[in-house]
């Protein structure tokens, strides 16, 4: 079962036996050595007149090989002016990587005397040392990096650049995604209420409990906090203006939306790169099947709808919280709370906050989805493009929320 | 070569497996020998479980009922230990490539090498590059990640890690699929000559009928969620039953039958 998707009690014996693998891990090294030290492959260098002499012995097998490779890469400084012999007879065993080595060691001297050869190779190994002779030329294992100083200024200048060009194509994208939007909205039959419906529940339904629950608690710390300072000035019952404004006009929305873009956000993200990985976007477009329609649409729409039904309930909650946080520590009764709640606090606080709901979701859903869309081939791709998708998507939350909060300001709202 | 307690000719044997994903039965009391230095075809439809075989051999799908050993061992009950050291027997090359998609080809052939044998640096990339070679791929592709190769290519550098560690058996799921058919016969060469100077084991799931003449000591038939026939293909080919007579008297099984006649006498 250790293969197969590890259960929920499952994956505790999984923890399990990794720290015990990893406990157990050095003691197997030491077993290692020794086991190399019993069969190694081995050579020894006869000088016999013009003559070089190598006897190769024990198993040329790649596991040990790893100790005389350094010895054998020399080898063809020391041989110099010598025809080179190579005796295979007392090799024991030989594997592809084996037989490379000595056909490698063998060329590298061949070249300065004619006179060099391979000897003693019993038929099968003289045919691996065929077979992996037109296979020795090296090969390249990853692109050159310039210096280290060079790569940071080059990354420096290609972030700089690349941020410009970024922020281009998420306003392009922006733009397409609402237009792409005004065109459905004006073919109705062409809404996908299927898929919007389902992640109304993925989205929305699914995230009430953690929303909720850490908005009743920021309206508790809230309250808490107000209780303590307030106190001071033996102003206790201001803390219910406190909780009332704080957690209406900015906490519940600002905790529902940030919630969401790391919970939904970076699901589209992901949902939508791996599709990109595995071409099934490129199918979609020979298909005819717009994927702006199919899958970005019904996302942004979804989110659209639920985030300031959760922004609600996030107030509501954050409310109760902090009711229930005077009641406990100032004794103000929930029906003092309410009506002083209901006096003091008027109703645009709730609209400056839920009004934001909105705006939050569609940054959130379209940055996610355009993360999505940028991911390209590997996986490493993906991770870094929904780590990008939840951070910009929080900046802008933020970023929002101070514009928001200059222009009440500025209205007087 | 002294393989542990195993009976000496078998390196699989699977007895009884059943398979099964939730009430989707996919092998029913399946037996299947194969034996050490031998090249085994795999053939059967589209579907009719060759994959899912593999996998539960190679420890990848737990068989809901049977036996199988590898080895003369059971992964399924072998502890961590014994699992390593088996993996580090078998090389496995999936149908879709399966490679490390954020490793460079060349990463990719070393990962098993620096994972198990701990070399120095400049050998682990000599072996990368000879076994790349081998698989067929051009020295330049060392450096190309897994998502700018060509199909073809992918496969090639998958054959190339599978045999990164020169394993005792060899898993192909389609070796030859999306290979051209220069690639294709080079890898029949390839296998075979293996087999001969290294006493390889394959085990190849495989469609391709020039590489089943060509390179295959048995064939195994899955049919019926069991292997119907295994045998050598001129036995196999004899077999009475509908879904054989049709794949090796259709005309692509003529073609390549009528190829491997000429080559015979041809060359002898
Ligand atoms: N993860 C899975 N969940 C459910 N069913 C599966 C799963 N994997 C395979 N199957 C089913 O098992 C059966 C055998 O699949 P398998 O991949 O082994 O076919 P195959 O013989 O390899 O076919 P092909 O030649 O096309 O590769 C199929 O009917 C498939 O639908
Ligand atoms: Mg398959």
């Amino acid at each position: 079962m250790r293969r197969s998707r590890p259960g929920k009690d499952q994956s505790i014996i999984l923890i399990y036996t990794i720290t015990l693998q990893a406990l157990r891990r050095p003691v197997e090294n030491v077993k290692k050595v020794i086991i190399m030290r019993e069969s190694a492959a081995k050579i020894d260098v006869d000088v016999d007149g013009s003559v070089f002499r190598l006897n190769a012995s024990g198993e040329w097998r790649a596991r040990y090989l790893g100790s005389i490779d350094a010895q054998l890469r020399h080898f063809s400084d020391e041989s110099m002016g010598y025809d080179l012999i190579i005796d295979v007879t007392d090799v024991e065993q030989m594997d592809t990587a084996g037989a490379m080595v000595i056909q490698r060691t063998f060329l590298s001297c061949e070249q300065r005397s004619g006179g060099s050869k391979i000897i003693g190779a019993s038929d099968l190994h003289a045919a691996l040392l065929a077979q992996v002779m037109p296979h020795l030329d090296p090969c390249a294992i990853e692109r050159e990096h310039p210096n280290a100083f060079l790569m940071m200024l080059n990354r420096l200048g290609r972030g700089t650049v690349n941020a410009y060009y970024a922020a281009l194509e998420i306003l392009s994208f922006i733009g397409f995604t609402l237009s792409k939007a005004f065109y459905v909205f004006s073919q109705p039959q062409r809404l996908r209420m299927k898929s919007i419906v389902h992640h109304m529940e993925e989205a929305g339904l699914d995230a009430v409990p953690i929303v909720g629950l850490m908005s009743f608690l920021i309206g508790a710390v809230v309250a808490f906090m107000g209780a303590k300072i307030l106190s001071q000035f033996n102003a206790e019952i201001f803390s219910v203006e406190l909780v009332g404004l704080a957690v209406l006009r900015e906490f519940g929305v600002l905790l529902a939306a940030i919630l969401i873009a790391g919970r939904s956000g970076s699901a589209y993200t992901a949902q939508i790169g791996s599709m990109k990985i595995r071409e099934e976007i490129d199918a979609m477009e020979t298909l005819g099947i717009d994927p702006m329609e199919v899958l970005v649409l019904p996302r942004v729409i979804a989110l659209v709808i639920v985030l300031p039904v959760l922004a609600f309930m996030a107030a509501m909650l954050g409310l109760i919280g902090g009711g229930l946080v005077t009641w406990l520590t100032m004794d103000i009764s929930p029906a003092l709370f309410l009506s002083r709640t209901k006096e003091m606090i008027e109703l645009n606080n709730f609209w400056v906050g839920i009004i934001k709901a909105p705006f939050f979701a569609f940054v959130i859903a379209v940055i996610g989805c355009f993360q999505g869309m940028q991911v390209e081939g590997s996986a490493e791709s993906l991770g870094k493009h929904t780590t990008l998708s939840v951070v910009q998507a929080l900046f802008l939350v933020i970023v929002i929320d101070a514009f928001f909060a200059m222009f009440f300001l500025e209205i007087d709202f | 070569m002294t393989l542990g307690g195993q009976t000496a000719e078998n390196m699989i044997e699977v007895r009884g497996l059943k398979t099964q994903f939730d009430d989707v039965v996919i092998h029913e009391n399946l037996d299947l020998d194969v034996r050490k230095g031998e090249i085994i075809g795999v053939v059967g439809g589209s579907g009719s479980g060759k994959s899912v075989l593999m996998r539960a051999i190679i420890g990848l799908k737990r068989p809901s009922a049977g036996v199988v050993k590898i080895f003369g061992e059971d992964y399924y009950r072998a502890n961590e230990a014994e699992r390593r050291a088996i993996e580090q027997r078998w090389g496995v090359l999936f149908q879709g490539g399966a490679l490390f998609s954020s490793m460079t080809v060349a990463q990719n052939v070393m990962a098993p090498i620096n994972e198990h044998l701990h070399l120095p640096k400049l050998l682990t990339e000599d072996i990368a590059a000879l076994k790349i070679s081998m698989s067929g791929l051009s020295a330049d592709a060392g450096d190309k990640f897994p998502s700018e190769l060509s199909g073809g290519m992918n496969k090639r550098a998958g054959i190339a890690r599978a045999l990164a560690l020169d394993p005792e058996i060899v898993f192909l799921d389609e070796p030859t699929a999306g290979l051209d058919p220069i690639g294709a016969s080079n890898f029949d060469e390839l296998i075979v000559n293996l087999k001969e100077s290294l006493g390889l084991t394959v085990f190849m799931v495989t469609h391709d009928l020039d590489t089943l003449h060509a390179a295959c000591d048995r064939v195994a038939v899955l049919a019926e969620k069991r292997v119907i026939v295994c045998g050598p293909i001129e036995d196999v080919r004899n077999a009475d039953h509908p879904w054989i007579r049709e794949y090796f008297s259709g005309p692509r099984g003529r073609a390549a039958y009528a190829s491997t006649v000429a080559d015979k006498t041809g060359s002898g």
